[in-house]
């Protein structure tokens, strides 16, 4: 009979791997599924920092006033308890990273060195120069490798086994050999990641946040929240878009326009800059982000991947030249929901991360405090899913061989579509329709339009396919069955913006500018109601 | 311009002046336009996750980071399964990990200072990308040599003030590791993160007298009795 994992985390980033060394503390079959390796998760991205207040003796800075700044920023959408718990064990955070071997950049003082970041109303972003999350990464990976984690590297989620409303493993694509497997678990954590990556070339994100396990979620029965709450990062390379992170804004860096001048505070929430910056392009102005004054030292010693990624990708010697650049899709506050201890409506199903919807970051997320998110969460979904395991009885796996059929014939279904459209293009051209119809500014007519081009995307599958017929490693099939997610994931989030008539935090919209009391409450989708709001 | 990739050629076109052009992007308008089979890994775009690593002209690089030219020769990396294309096997990756005990055993704890810090922060940017393995002299003829990689993640936790026991870790080390390792430095010239992998392997080495192992390549070749060898070997 098939192994069943106590528990099993889908997903391979940074809130993924402490669920797993958290889990591991628990229980003794713990594995991690990911369709990536995990050091290529988007947490390697993550470049400035994680927020935490670690000193309030020597400093002015205070708990309350961390979680004040969520709150503001979350613009009434957070949830003040989950906010709160997340604040207070911040430097608890801190610490058990720096246990296991962060190598935390120090101050003059050898404590952890903190720096300012927008949105703050102190220095609190802890960082590893600018490589934070990809140190983060890499540590959380060698203590999973210390601690005999089991790694499915590239293995595609198809499917999710659910009995009598209790999970009980995944269907998966083994990429390599192209062979459909059963995957069981007592518990199963999502920790998949964000969305971004669906508006192709116009997103800061890695080419595999696709999103696809809220759209599969989606499909058992898991609500989705806030699916309109998407954050555009003000500063990525003009055509790479490439992300120049917020460090170079926290360090003093400016955004000038063409004549060289000041437009904006710099520090002010990203929406806002991205929003500023985004209406002198659309004027067909440039903007650019003027680090000269810092000089090459100061640059070097406390970003030197911005030094490095602005050379190596336009040729900009940032302490000599202006750099280019422009808002791209960064970040996805809407998730999965759970409640407070990361558990879905589904038994044994948690979910944490940018996956899932916490409510910490609401309307808008503060820099700094999407890598605080993961690791917190991530040890707590770790620890519940465990306990939860813990108390389930062993089952019978050989129940489960109708839906591993399926999903055969399902992918059978693929090998034998017309493939006339080439969703190749489609896919590209769908990364720029989102991210000019549900990108920074939004509108009525827009949205109608995309939710209309969308459904005839969808209508339009059996047209598309794919032409590469092999069964090892085929990366065709990957992305098309990704691609048909996109499409799901996109009217969800269409679908919501349309709904909140108003704007606030990252939601923008031009026909309705004012925040609207009426709205403030949670969008929800299930794929019985379709839309529901519903308070916090 | 042409380049060819996995033996088959490719007439791609290029947007500026110089003829050449961004070789990740060139490979995702392939594979949308030309030819939708062709394979490979990639990620961020931004040369921190490691997965597109290839050979240009029998260099490794990652493609994302990668300007290309005229006449261009794209492969896999070296010494690998290919899975297909320009994929390659990574499957010993962990084993390499675990092998060279490349984690935190037992904190100490010691006061972290700046200059702890700045000892492996660059020591601690390896991306995993595989292009040191597929550039080994030493790997290509035995596949039981610990990865450059292992050996560098080795390093970064010997070297870090946090590490309470190095004895395990450099005992990890002796066997099919910093000894057969012959400081070409093809490690170095090839690592995207321009880590000194080289420089890492001969600190290990350093650090493993201190602790008293010996080069046992030495022990068995060095003729003791004059001291003088004519031949210089």
């Amino acid at each position: 009979m098939p192994c069943i994992y106590d528990v099993l985390i889908i997903g391979s980033g940074g809130a993924g791997l402490s669920a797993a060394i958290e889990a591991k503390k628990y229980s003794k079959n713990v594995a991690v599924v990911s369709k990536t390796y995990p050091t290529a998760s988007q947490t390697c991205q993550a470049q400035g920092g994680i927020n935490a207040v670690l000193d309030t003796q020597n400093t002015n800075d205070s708990i309350q006033s961390h979680i004040d700044d969520t709150i503001k920023a979350a613009n009434k959408l957070g949830d003040e308890k989950a906010i709160r718990f997340m604040c207070e064990n911040a430097k608890e955070t801190i610490q058990w990273l720096d246990d296991i071997g962060v190598p935390f950049s120090r101050n003059k003082n050898n404590g952890i060195a903190q720096r300012n970041f927008g949105g703050a109303s102190f220095a609190r972003t802890c960082y590893s120069s600018d490589y934070t999350g990809l140190k983060i990464l890499h540590t959380l990976y060698d203590t999973c490798i210390q601690n005999d984690i089991k790694f499915f590297n590239e293995y595609l989620i198809l499917s999710f086994i659910k009995d009598n409303e209790t999970i009980k493993g995944v269907i998966v694509l083994n990429i390599a050999s192209g062979k459909i497997e059963q995957i069981f678990a007592q518990s199963i954590i999502i920790a998949s990641g964000g969305y971004a990556a669906i508006f192709n070339q116009f997103t800061t994100n890695s080419t595999a946040t696709t999103g696809e396990i809220l759209s599969i979620a989606s499909e058992i029965g898991c609500t989705l929240e806030n699916m309109e709450f998407i954050q555009f990062h003000p500063t990525s390379l003009k055509h790479s878009k490439i992300l120049i992170s917020e460090s170079a804004r926290g360090e003093g860096g400016y955004l000038v326009d063409q004549d060289g001048k000041r437009f904006i505070d710099e520090l002010k929430p990203r929406d806002e800059v991205s929003r500023a910056i985004y209406t002198k392009i659309q004027n067909g102005e440039s903007v650019y982000l003027d680090l000269r004054h810092l000089g090459k030292e100061k640059i070097l010693e406390t970003m030197p991947q911005e030094y490095h990624l602005a050379y190596q990708f336009t040729g900009v010697s940032l302490e000599k030249d202006l750099l280019e650049v422009t808002p791209a899709a960064h970040y996805t506050m809407g998730g999965i929901k759970v409640n407070r201890e990361t558990q879905t409506n589904i038994k044994n199903l948690f979910a944490c991360g940018e996956c899932a919807s916490s409510l910490v970051h609401g309307a808008n997320r503060l820099g700094g405090n999407s890598l605080l998110e993961i690791i917190t969460f991530g040890k707590i979904a770790g620890k519940n899913a465990s306990l939860s395991a813990n108390q389930s009885t062993v089952f019978d796996t050989s129940l489960y061989t109708n839906e591993l059929e399926n999903e055969e014939k399902k992918i059978k279904n693929i090998y034998a579509l017309s493939n006339v459209l080439n969703f190749q293009t489609l896919k590209k051209t769908l990364g720029k329709l989102l991210f000019d119809s549900i990108g920074l500014f939004r509108e009525e007519k827009k949205l109608t339009m995309l939710l209309k081009t969308l459904q005839g995307y969808k209508n339009d599958l059996e047209k598309m396919g794919i032409t590469d017929k092999s069964k090892v490693y085929n990366t065709e099939l990957k992305e098309f069955i990704e691609f048909t997610h996109i499409l799901n994931l996109s009217l969800t989030i269409v679908k919501s913006a349309l709904h909140r008539k108003e704007s606030r935090g990252a939601h923008f919209r031009s026909d309705f500018l004012e925040t609207n009391i009426k709205y403030q409450i949670s969008t929800l989708f299930t794929q019985e109601n379709e839309i529901l709001m519903v308070k916090i | 311009m042409k380049i060819t990739i996995c033996n088959i050629s490719y007439t791609i076109k290029t947007k500026n002046n110089n003829n050449q052009s961004n070789l990740l992007s060139n490979l995702f308008q392939i594979k949308e336009k030309i030819n939708r089979t062709l394979s490979f890994r990639s990620g961020c775009k931004s040369g921190v996750c490691g997965s597109c690593a290839v050979r240009v002209n029998g260099v490794e690089k990652l493609a994302c980071k990668t300007t290309i030219k005229e006449g261009d020769i794209i492969e896999p990396l070296n010494y690998s399964i290919v899975i297909k294309d320009l994929i390659i096997d990574k499957k010993n990756q962990n084993d390499f990990l675990i092998k060279t005990k490349a984690y935190l055993e037992k904190k100490t704890n010691t006061l972290i200072t700046q200059e702890d810090e700045k000892k492996i922060d660059t020591e601690s940017n390896c991306i995993l990308c595989n292009s040191c393995l597929s550039a080994c002299p030493v790997y290509s003829i035995n596949e039981k040599f610990l990865a450059p990689y292992a050996l560098l993640r080795n390093f970064r936790y010997v070297e870090d003030a946090k590490e309470g026991e190095i004895q395990t870790k450099l005992e990890a080390i002796q066997t099919n590791g910093i000894w057969d390792c012959t400081l070409c430095g093809n490690c170095n010239m090839v690592c995207p993160s321009i880590i000194n992998i080289k420089g890492s392997i001969e600190n290990l080495r350093n650090k493993s007298a201190q602790f008293g192992y010996n080069n046992p390549n030495m022990n068995s070749g060095f003729d003791t009795s004059f001291g003088f060898n004519p031949n210089g070997f």
